[in-house]
């Protein structure tokens, strides 16, 4: 039996049938504006999705690498845009490009997607055997047919972890493009599908990466770095009673010196249960190198918790490596949709031959190679961001004014630090420590037992006062958690859950982070949105613990400051003012007091 | 009136609908996700529900292009699960692994091979389990005609393990379709003509996927409908097809194997299916190639073969005089005597030659 024309006027709709149809037309009609027919000339091209008005794009590394540095995107609008590449994630598969000619492009929100479940409608947006001509996306709708599903990489790149399992078409070409809720939003970036004998077409199994995964890549990947992903620098079995237990452990990792032992059961990682070995390796699939985060161990029934520091899988070189198209690029994992191409093409993708890097008019300017990076150009114009947000926030005057902080510790004595240009001295009930703030300041760490506090003042001192260009090698990072003063500790589900709101990763939102590479020390700085400078940890020597400092904010300047040192709680150390003292030059000062805020005076 | 997928009427008017926008915009139906749901369930609800009933096996396997893992479906509390029979099962370790990750072992209850289904155990309790209909409500399914509400166009959930995706307290993948159509089955497997010839479902989504065989198929009301089948191909076309095995079939198997106990495995059907080495007690290598070799894997405790002789790694060599090459041949030869002829057969064993007396060939139906 058909259903005739005739039939339909008989058929009455539901008001809220109706609503709904008009919802998801109008979502994909969203999703659809905010899609980007990648083309990479020869090597074919693939798809991928706006996530700023600036012109942001995320996209798959498999569909960039052949394409290089400038690529040509296409919108639904039927226009054509010039794009350049930003930042590389090898290992997730993710690349950030940068569309250039508007400041009002249309794109998509990231939404939370651990909010996704199994039978969730979703729908892809891309250009599968690049068929759009014209640029408008092929939509294929589905459902969300699994979660949190772990695919193994080939080799050590393309790993797909804790994605997201859709049942909506995902053919060659749908690569980097996006996937999206109901709403419209982004829930992840689709990059790769299960083929079976049946040739690479869909058979109802693609994969995408989190949008969560990605939200925690954003910002380095903004930083035009060549980011890695992480590594707990341990690795794990399940036991024959079923718990997860580390299996071995590397002795220089962080992990080991926060007392992580070989057979110690490993509970939650970055807020989340480790109950599989696969599950871990989900967690640890979706954090960049460097993250933070907490770990829960359990050993001879008794728990403990700690903020561990992950390491990176790659050497830098290694990851270059992959990126020029190295050999571990040419072995991807099953099913691994690597090369989109019409149907039927010969696939002419250069083997290995990257194109010169020739650089369009519209993308002068906007790329600058430097090791280490995919595009320096890109560091430098977030640095320049937080720096500004840095100096409007801490309106000190320059000069070389000595500063003197003062208060009183947890106990109620007093303390007095004074920094200047020739020296850093620290008056402590215990005694008084010193350091030549003209040298190298790696030499003693000073105090004592602080792992280098007063190196990490100079230093923030410095960055306060005349911005990063003064600090030494200084380059943007990228974002981590700022988790408040301690691990988050059992009952108080919300202070280490990474699941919560996006954005905030459970109490710990993402900060930016200045790297900087000084007078023999290394440093790195957390800024909040605002410019406040949350903290720096100071490492006066590499793998070993740094000294962490951490500023309250004030409506001014910091109210307090805790200082840890490995395991320790070096000082808690109450702000009531920060003197600008006239300099030895005699340069006055005219407003030499700053009371801090909440400070007594 | 086209006949509906869903007999109640709010539900009626949204899948009308969604026929009705997919012919317009060529999208599969999300106002019929969204429209169908306004009572009851959630999609999210319906898939958590069944996936709870649902189990990974893992058996024999891990060659290229035999995968060592498949879906069941668990039909009592107390642990029997319905599969597909397969060379998965070909094992004597077979793993189950429950929703929540509980792993268990499971033993082969039995088998119903015209249908290709086979029934295996867990030493489990209170399991979270489907409920076959008896078989006096279970009507064979009529070709393109309505049975127990499902019909064509019913919009139908696939749960299970393709690709192996999903590991220990994973849950196995969902997929949505619709029944696109009820007609008897016809298809083989290379070479092999598939026994079953009844009715199934023919489903719109790609469902002939590694591991999927032995998932379940359930409606928007969370009702199992049927069974997911085997990766076949269409024996006129050559398609892959995406096919269930109707849920009154499943139910007919399960309790045929049930009735009949452990040697319904070896119930030979009458429509002329390749006589099977297990009457006489032997099991042999999984038929994973051309002409495997018919090395002997296990020989059951009390059968003729037991009593023969006949032990676990013997390769067949000759049956009554004449020479088998492979698994095929041995069937084959077995097939062409008339029950109650002289059985013997020829194995190496540590290289000689050893000749065992399997005594008169056991009658179909006939205990080993």
């Amino acid at each position: 039996m058909a259903l005739t024309a005739g039939e339909l006027p008989a058929v009455e709709i539901p008001a809220g049938v109706r609503a709904a149809e008009r919802a998801r037309i109008e979502a994909i009609a969203r999703g659809s504006r905010a899609a980007v027919a990648i083309f990479a000339g020869e090597a074919g091209g693939g798809s991928g999705v706006l996530v700023s008005a600036d012109g942001y794009a995320l996209t798959n590394f498999h569909v960039v690498q052949p394409a290089g540095v400038a690529m040509k995107c296409g919108l639904s609008d039927g226009r054509l845009y010039d794009a350049v590449l930003v930042g590389l994630d090898p290992t997730g598969d993710v690349a950030l490009v940068k569309l250039v000619g508007r400041d009002d492009f249309p794109f998509a929100e990231l939404a939370d997607s651990d909010l996704v479940e199994v039978g969730d409608f979703c729908f892809a947006a891309g250009n599968p055997f690049l068929l759009a001509t014209d640029f408008r996306p092929s939509i294929s709708a589905g459902i969300v047919s699994g979660t949190r599903r772990y695919q193994f990489p080939a080799g050590t790149i393309l790993e797909y972890a804790d994605c997201l399992q859709v049942d909506a078409a995902i053919n060659p070409g749908n690569s980097g493009g996006g996937l999206f809720d109901a709403e419209g939003r982004v829930i992840g970036v689709n990059g790769r599908a299960s083929f079976e004998k049946r040739g690479r077409v869909n058979v109802g199994v693609g994969y995408a990466i989190s949008s969560n995964q990605l939200r925690q890549f954003l910002g380095c990947l903004k930083g035009g770095r060549l980011v890695d992903h992480a590594t707990l620098g341990a690795t794990v079995a399940t036991a024959d009673d079923g718990r997860v237990v580390v299996s071995d452990i590397l002795e220089s990792s962080d992990a080991y010196r926060r007392g992580l032992r070989y057979d110690d059961e490993v509970v939650s990682l970055a807020g989340r249960p480790v109950r599989t070995v696969n599950a871990l390796k989900n967690i640890l699939g979706t954090l960049p190198a460097g993250w933070r985060v907490p770990l829960v161990y359990r050993r001879a029934g008794r728990r403990r918790e700690v903020l561990v520091r992950l390491a990176g899988l790659h050497t830098s070189g290694e990851l270059a490596k992959i990126v020029s198209g190295g050999a571990e690029t040419e072995t991807p994992g099953e099913g691994e949709e690597k090369r989109p191409g019409r149907p039927g093409d010969s696939a002419p993708h250069g083997d290995g031959q990257k194109p010169a890097v020739d650089i369009p008019p519209a993308l002068a300017g906007l790329y600058e190679p430097r090791n280490g990076f995919t595009n320096f150009h890109f560091n430098a114009v977030e640095l320049d961001r937080v720096a500004r947000r840095v100096a409007t926030r801490h309106p000190f005057p320059a000069g070389d004014a000595a500063w003197v902080v003062s208060g009183s510790l947890e106990k109620g004595q007093p303390f007095r630090i004074e920094l200047s240009d020739q020296r850093a001295t620290i008056d402590l009930p215990t005694g008084t420590s010193s350091i030549d703030a003209t040298g190298e300041l790696d030499a003693t760490p000073a105090p004592p037992g602080s792992g280098g506090l007063l190196a990490a003042l100079v230093l923030w001192r410095r960055l306060l006062r005349e911005g990063p260009a003064t600090l030494g090698r200084t380059t943007y990072w990228g974002t981590v958690p700022h988790w408040s003063t301690e691990p988050p500790t059992d009952g108080q589900a919300g202070a280490g859950d990474l699941t919560a709101a996006p954005g905030t990763r459970g109490g710990a939102p993402l900060v930016d982070v200045l790297d900087t590479a000084a007078a023999s020390v290394e440093g790195r700085f957390l800024v909040a949105d605002d410019g406040f400078v949350l903290g720096i940890d100071l490492w006066p020597t590499p793998d070993a613990d740094p000294c962490e400092v951490r500023f309250s904010p004030g409506e001014g300047l910091p109210t307090a400051m805790e200082v840890r040192h490995g395991d320790e709680v070096f000082g808690r150390f109450r702000i009531e003012r920060i003197d600008v003292e006239a300099p030895a030059e005699g340069r006055q000062d005219t407003d030499a007091e700053t009371p801090a805020d909440g400070g007594t005076t | 009136m086209r006949t509906c997928a869903m007999p109640e009427t709010p539900t009626r008017g949204a899948s009308l609908l969604a026929f009705v926008v997919t012919a317009v915009i060529g999208a599969v139906g999300a106002v019929a996700l969204l429209g169908a749901v306004a009572r009851g369930a959630t999609p999210e609800e319906t898939i958590a529900g069944g996936a709870r009933r649902v189990v990974k096996l893992y058996g024999a396997g891990g060659v290229r292009g035999l995968e060592a893992y498949q879906t069941g479906i668990l039909v009592s509390p107390q642990g029997h699960i319905v599969t597909v029979l397969s060379t998965v099962l070909d094992s004597d370790g077979i793993d189950c692994v429950l929703d929540d990750g509980r792993r268990y072992p499971a033993t082969l209850l039995g088998a119903d091979p015209r249908r290709e289904l086979a029934v295996l155990s867990i030493a489990g309790e209170d399991l979270p389990c489907y409920e076959l209909p008896t078989l006096d409500e279970a009507a064979p399914a009529q070709a393109g005609a309505a049975v127990g509400g499902v019909s064509p166009g019913t919009r139908v959930f696939a749960l299970s393990n393709l690709f192996g995706v999903a590991v220990g307290d994973e849950r196995v993948s969902a997929q949505h379709g619709v029944i696109s159509s009820i007609v008897p089955l016809e298809a083989r497997r290379g070479a092999h003509e598939a026994p079953y010839r009844g009715n199934v479902y023919i489903l719109d989504c790609t469902t002939s996927n590694p591991g999927s065989a032995g998932g379940a198929l359930i409606d928007w009301r969370g009702r199992l409908v049927g069974m997911l089948g085997k990766e076949l191909r269409a024996t006129a076309t050559g398609v892959w097809l995406n096919y269930a095995l109707p849920v009154d079939e499943v139910a007919r198997g399960y309790r045929s194997v049930l009735g009949a106990g452990v040697d319904a495995l070896a119930t030979p059907e009458p429509d002329g299916l390749p006589y099977d080495v297990a009457l006489l007690g032997i099991v042999l290598v999984p038929d994973l190639l051309d002409k495997t070799p018919p090395f002997v894997e296990s020989i059951r405790d009390g059968s003729v073969s037991a009593g023969a002789g006949l032990r676990a790694d013997d390769l067949l060599v000759a049956v009554n005089g004449r020479s088998v090459a492979s698994r095929s041949a041995v069937q084959q030869r077995l097939a062409a005597l008339a029950d109650g002829d002289p059985v013997q057969v020829t194995v190496i064993r540590d290289g000689g030659i050893v000749e065992c007396d399997l005594g008169p060939k056991p009658r179909a139906g006939g205990k080993p």
